[in-house]
């Protein structure tokens, strides 16, 4: 008796399984369709984007070589004006930027950096400021929905952060000589990329 | 657990070294274009003549001692970038190929005959030549869609090249390094003549 009702039941638990399954949605395992969410892509944004990582990663070594007040700093002007600049630059339309002044932030950076400036806090923290608001700019413009823009320039401003205080801290506890100069050294590469972006930049005009 | 440790780093540098051994795809830009970083990283490492000549610069920064040692790698990148400017702006340059090939002849002698300037000396002459070597690759650099990288790779490459010869040239604390390094030097300046008959024949 019991065996005969547990085969009646058996086709309506395929059934209902059957149903269930059709009724399953897409996986999107793959993440071009999905994205990681909006902070992920902002991080990831940061990350593989060099003409924003090479002026920041210039700065944090500068204001490591500075001190740990420099760094502070830096560490905290930084990410909160990439934000702020990224808000503002997510009201306007999309655009490429401006191929000349982005070469101009590798030069100064680079520059600053392999002459070892011994500059004051609060030109540091203009820089960073400048530096922040300009490529937040950059990044926030044609970025879409401010609920959107917002989580993503969260995201990238993290991963700025993560950036400057590994770099700041590396240079900062540098007591060696040959080591300071070696990141003075990486200065002079950033303003030589400086110089030949804009050698590319009147070439493509 | 110590041998399993060392087994795990040649394994790792085997697969890194083979992983830097891949060939570009090539599958959207055109061939000659400026693709990235390897290609500007190949850039300078491709003509003996500039590989002499940077070098050189390190060999000469080395037998100086400091602080010519990264005065000298720090001046060269940078005003070569700005002949590469120059070039890629389409700013004339006569003489470039004599400008590299005495580079080289100069660099060279100067390490072989040990000849001790002032920084500033060395300095004004290491960057007057930098500027041809510059010239001479942005003229040849090719229209690309990724210049930042190929830029990055191209000084790098640069620096690179400068780092090797300051390593070579710590074999200066030596007598017998010492010797090595003039030889090296006269290697460079001979390797400079032969570019020299070249760009004149």
């Amino acid at each position: 008796m019991t065996e005969t009702a547990t085969r009646s039941r058996l086709p309506l638990a395929f059934f209902v399984f059957f149903v269930v399954a059709m009724e399953a949605t897409p996986a999107e395992a793959h993440l071009n369709s999905t994205g990681m969410g909006p902070i992920y892509d902002g991080m990831m944004h940061f990350l593989m984007s060099p003409e924003d990582i090479v002026p920041v990663f210039a700065l944090a070594l500068l204001a490591g070589l500075r001190g740990a007040s420099h760094g502070r700093r830096a560490l905290f002007v930084l990410p909160a004006a990439w934000f702020v600049g990224g808000l503002l630059g997510s009201t306007t339309a999309a655009s490429n930027g401006n191929a000349v002044l982005s070469a101009a932030s590798f030069l100064l950076f680079g520059g600053l950096l392999a002459a070892d400036a011994k500059l004051p806090l609060p030109i540091t923290t203009v820089l960073a400021a400048l530096l922040g608001l300009y490529h937040g700019f950059l990044n926030g413009m044609g970025m879409g929905p401010l609920s959107f823009a917002t989580l993503a320039l969260l995201g990238l401003a993290s991963a700025v952060f993560v950036l400057v205080a590994l770099s700041a801290a590396l240079v900062v506890q540098l007591r060696a000589h040959w080591a300071r100069t070696a990141v003075r050294v990486a200065g002079s590469w950033v303003a030589a990329c400086g110089l030949l972006m804009l050698g590319w930049a009147f070439r493509n005009r | 657990m110590r041998t399993r440790r060392r087994a795990v780093a040649p394994r790792m540098a085997a697969l890194v070294s083979i992983l830097l051994w891949t060939q570009v795809a090539l599958a959207h830009p055109q061939q000659g274009e400026a693709k990235g970083f390897i290609t500007g990283f190949r850039h300078p490492i491709s003509g003996l003549d500039h590989v002499l000549a940077m070098v050189a610069v390190g060999l000469w920064g080395a037998q100086l001692g400091s602080p010519a040692i990264w005065v000298l790698p720090v001046a060269f990148p940078m005003v070569m970038a700005f002949g590469g400017m120059l070039g890629l702006m389409g700013v004339p340059l006569p003489g470039v190929e004599y400008g590299i090939a005495l580079s080289a002849i100069l660099l060279g002698t100067a390490v072989m005959f040990k000849v001790r300037p002032p920084l500033i000396w060395a300095a004004i002459l290491v960057g007057f030549f930098a500027v041809f070597h510059g010239h001479a690759h942005g003229t040849e650099l090719p229209p690309g869609q990724s210049g930042l990288l190929y830029s990055i790779g191209f000084v790098m490459a640069t620096g690179c090249l400068h780092a090797l010869g300051i390593s070579i040239g710590t074999v200066h604390r030596w007598d017998w390094g010492q010797k090595l390094l003039r030889v090296a030097g006269a290697c460079v300046a001979v390797g400079g003549f032969f570019f020299m008959w070249k760009a004149i024949v």
